[in-house]
């Protein structure tokens, strides 16, 4: 592993004094379409639905940089990418955009070249186990038999939160998800750990969801978000404040539906925001118009979220630190203007 | 003793018909099944397992089984869920390509079927014809109605290929392309010159030294930060490339078996009759190597068709990958049997196929020496 980081790095280092000059914006603007790297499927965030069409929050951050770029949201290519290749296929210019439920890490951050360009969905390793346990929180769980994925970082998450709280555990660990969520679904352990919206996700795959419930506690830090190349800031601004535009619009109450009456709206955020007011797109580079577009082709971030993994959706997750920041959350735009 | 017997001459008594116990069914029976003591034990175990497995299996895939609707709640999770076969059946076939164009693929499968139908008549006359057009004719034809760009028809990039049919655009390019390779560097593998001999040495250690999954990986993830800035190969060519290489270092070898068993005698034959190297190797080696290697070969062959489905880990969506993201769809979650059981029985179809095919051959080409 450390010599792969060495390669990619080395790599990206070589790759970066060209990628700096060509300009990823205008190398969009020519070719006419985002090219956007995806998951190879991971439900609500990035899956295909009965046409074949990619759906899901991630898949959404691309089609919105379609539209601030292009005025189309329809024009992205998607490319599905395994975890292994998606830094390279990004660093070598395969794909303009990572929008592949990537952690945002230190390590990713300076030595592999690359740049997050926000958080699109926060996410952190949570329990799960049966409502008949009676357990109202981890803090419960001494002694429990835990199913988990082996050899990833929710192993290491798992040891290091039980030390911290001087709890024993039993570790049933598997290759493949599938293989977990069959153990614990058979009884063979009492709590099951992942990423909470792996939790939602896997629940359903369970013979009796409803016998289940996901704890409040938290025990990591995955925050997921949208990547590009290190060194061309043009294109990281463009990809980072149509993000931001699409929390904002939410802040505002600005909804794919109603965003042509807002845009008589007299509040001076929204009209900088749907560039009747200010220039905010010409500074960008982008059209005056960029944000309008996001908001009324792909929606606000809530929007985004309700349609594919929020309550109403069989994932059902809740907003919880997704929720923008005046209520409780973490989404946080900075200001447009 | 009756009269009736008495009344037959020594030695023109009639046949008798052999005892009831050990002929028709009862006889097969108690021949095969319960000869001996462990015999029996064996035939009743088996014969338990297959109470114990076969029923639930049945009721789990036909009895319990939804077959009709549209989503999800169509199915009533006692038995198997076919309906998300059907929901997905185009994806799984065709992986994303455009609904307008899959005539062009099933005009390629029509093609296909109806030039290899000849080949299987005794008798038919222009079937070197035909294998020649299979060889060389069709994969050009076959390039251009897949990818378009050409002749009027929509271009369709390799990423929306997938399902069934990548799976087999990989194998039957694996296949097709590996066979030739292979034979050439079998022969250049006994070649008396050194530096053709080293190289193909190289290559088929090389190559057979290193798992598929590292070729795809190298193909996919390492190739192209070899490559100046912006120069980019489809990705779907490159584990073409990859497969094709890969698979014609094992052909090499297989081959290779073939021309040690020809006996020293045919080469000086050849040689004494005055053919050139390729004549000889032509019309009097390779005929007899290759036939002697068809097990091989064919083993070979469905190795590599099964391993196309290795691709899922650079990001291409094959047969089995397309079930795989098929089920990570929110609507559709839980239903990976259900997937499985499908994709395992379209590769036995294929690879059973195959297996009868090369007997087939081996009994045709069967020349009793």
């Amino acid at each position: 592993m450390k010599l792969t980081k060495v390669l990619l790095a080395a790599a990206a280092a070589t790759t970066l004094s060209t990628a700096a000059v060509a300009g990823t914006l205008d190398d969009v603007r020519g070719k006419g379409f985002v090219q956007c790297g995806v998951s190879q499927g991971l439900a609500g965030f990035s899956n295909p639905d009965e046409q074949g069409n990619w759906t899901g929050i991630d898949v959404d951050v691309c089609r919105a940089v379609a539209a601030a770029v292009l005025g189309d949201a329809g024009k992205v290519k998607f490319t599905p990418l395994s975890a292994k290749e998606r830094f390279t296929a990004l660093q070598s210019g395969e794909v303009d955009v990572l929008s592949r439920n990537t952690t945002w890490t230190l390590v990713r951050d300076s030595a592999l070249g690359l740049n997050f360009a926000g958080v699109n969905y926060y996410d952190g390793q949570g329990f799960m186990v049966r409502k008949d346990l009676g357990v109202k929180s981890a803090l419960e769980l001494d002694g429990a038999s835990v199913c988990v994925n082996i050899g990833t970082t929710t192993e290491l998450n798992l040891s290091d939160y039980f030390r911290a709280n001087s709890m024993k555990f039993n570790p049933v660990v598997f290759e493949k998800a599938d293989e977990v969520v069959a153990a614990y679904d058979s009884g063979r352990c009492d709590v099951y750990t992942t990423d909470q919206s792996g939790l939602a996700a896997q629940r359903i795959k369970l013979k009796e969801p409803n016998a289940h419930m996901i704890l409040p506690e938290v025990i990591s830090k995955e925050p997921l978000g949208p990547v590009v190349r290190h060194g061309d800031d043009k294109w990281l601004d463009t990809v980072k404040w149509t993000l931001y535009a699409m929390v904002e619009a939410e802040e505002l109450g600005v909804t794919s539906k109603n965003v042509d009456q807002m845009k008589g709206s007299s509040s001076p955020n929204v009209r900088r925001l749907l560039g009747i007011e200010g220039d905010g797109g010409k500074n960008l580079g982008l059209s005056v118009d960029w944000a309008y577009n996001v908001v009324k082709q792909v929606g606000n971030y809530g929007e985004s979220f309700e349609r594919h993994v929020g309550v109403k959706t069989s994932l059902g997750l809740e907003r919880g630190q997704n929720a923008l920041w005046k209520d409780g959350g973490l989404q946080y735009a900075m200001p447009v203007r | 003793m009756t009269d009736e017997t008495r009344s037959h001459d020594p030695g023109s008594h009639p046949d008798l018909p052999p005892p009831a116990s050990t002929v028709g069914v009862v006889g097969w029976v108690r021949q095969n099944l319960f000869a001996t003591p462990l015999d029996v034990a064996l035939t009743v175990l088996a014969l338990y397992l297959v109470y114990l497995l076969v029923p639930p299996v049945i009721q789990w895939a036909f009895i319990d089984a939804d077959w009709v609707g549209d989503t999800r709640d169509a199915c009533s999770r006692e038995g198997a869920c076919w309906v998300y076969i059907r929901v997905w059946f185009k994806q799984l076939m065709y992986g994303r390509y455009p609904d307008g164009e899959l005539w062009r693929i099933n005009t390629a499968y029509v093609l296909l079927v109806a030039a290899a139908i000849p080949l299987f008549i005794p008798g038919f006359r222009w079937k070197q014809w035909i294998g020649l057009f299979l060889l060389i004719g069709y994969p050009i034809i076959a390039f251009f109605l897949f990818v378009g760009d050409t002749f009027g028809l929509e271009h369709v990039e390799t990423p929306l290929w997938g399902g069934l049919f990548l799976t087999l655009v990989i194998a039957l390019v694996g296949i097709v392309a590996s066979l030739p390779i292979g034979v050439v560097l079998a022969l250049g593998r006994r070649s008396k010159m050194p530096v053709v001999r080293s190289i193909c040495v190289a290559f088929i250690e090389l190559w057979r030294g290193v798992p598929l999954i590292t070729v795809l990986f190298m193909s996919s993830v390492m190739f192209p930060l070899f490559m100046p800035e912006g120069v980019n190969f489809d990705k779907l060519l490159r584990a073409l490339v990859g497969v094709m290489l890969f698979s014609a270092a094992y052909m090499a070898e297989v081959v290779r078996g073939g021309l040690q068993a020809i006996p020293k005698g045919q080469y000086e034959a050849a040689e004494a009759l005055g053919l050139s190297f390729w004549k000889m190797m032509g019309l009097i080696v390779l005929p007899q190597a290759l036939k002697l290697v068809i097990p091989g070969i064919v083993n070979t062959f469905i190795g590599l068709f099964k391993d196309t489905t290795l691709v899922l880990i650079i990001g291409l969506f094959d047969f089995l990958g397309m079930v795989q993201l098929a089920g990570t769809n929110p609507d559709w979650l839980g239903f990976a049997v259900e997937g499985y059981v499908f994709v395992a029985a379209g590769f036995w179809v294929f690879c059973f196929g195959m297996s009868r095919y090369s007997q087939h051959l081996e009994k045709k080409l069967h020349t009793g020496h």
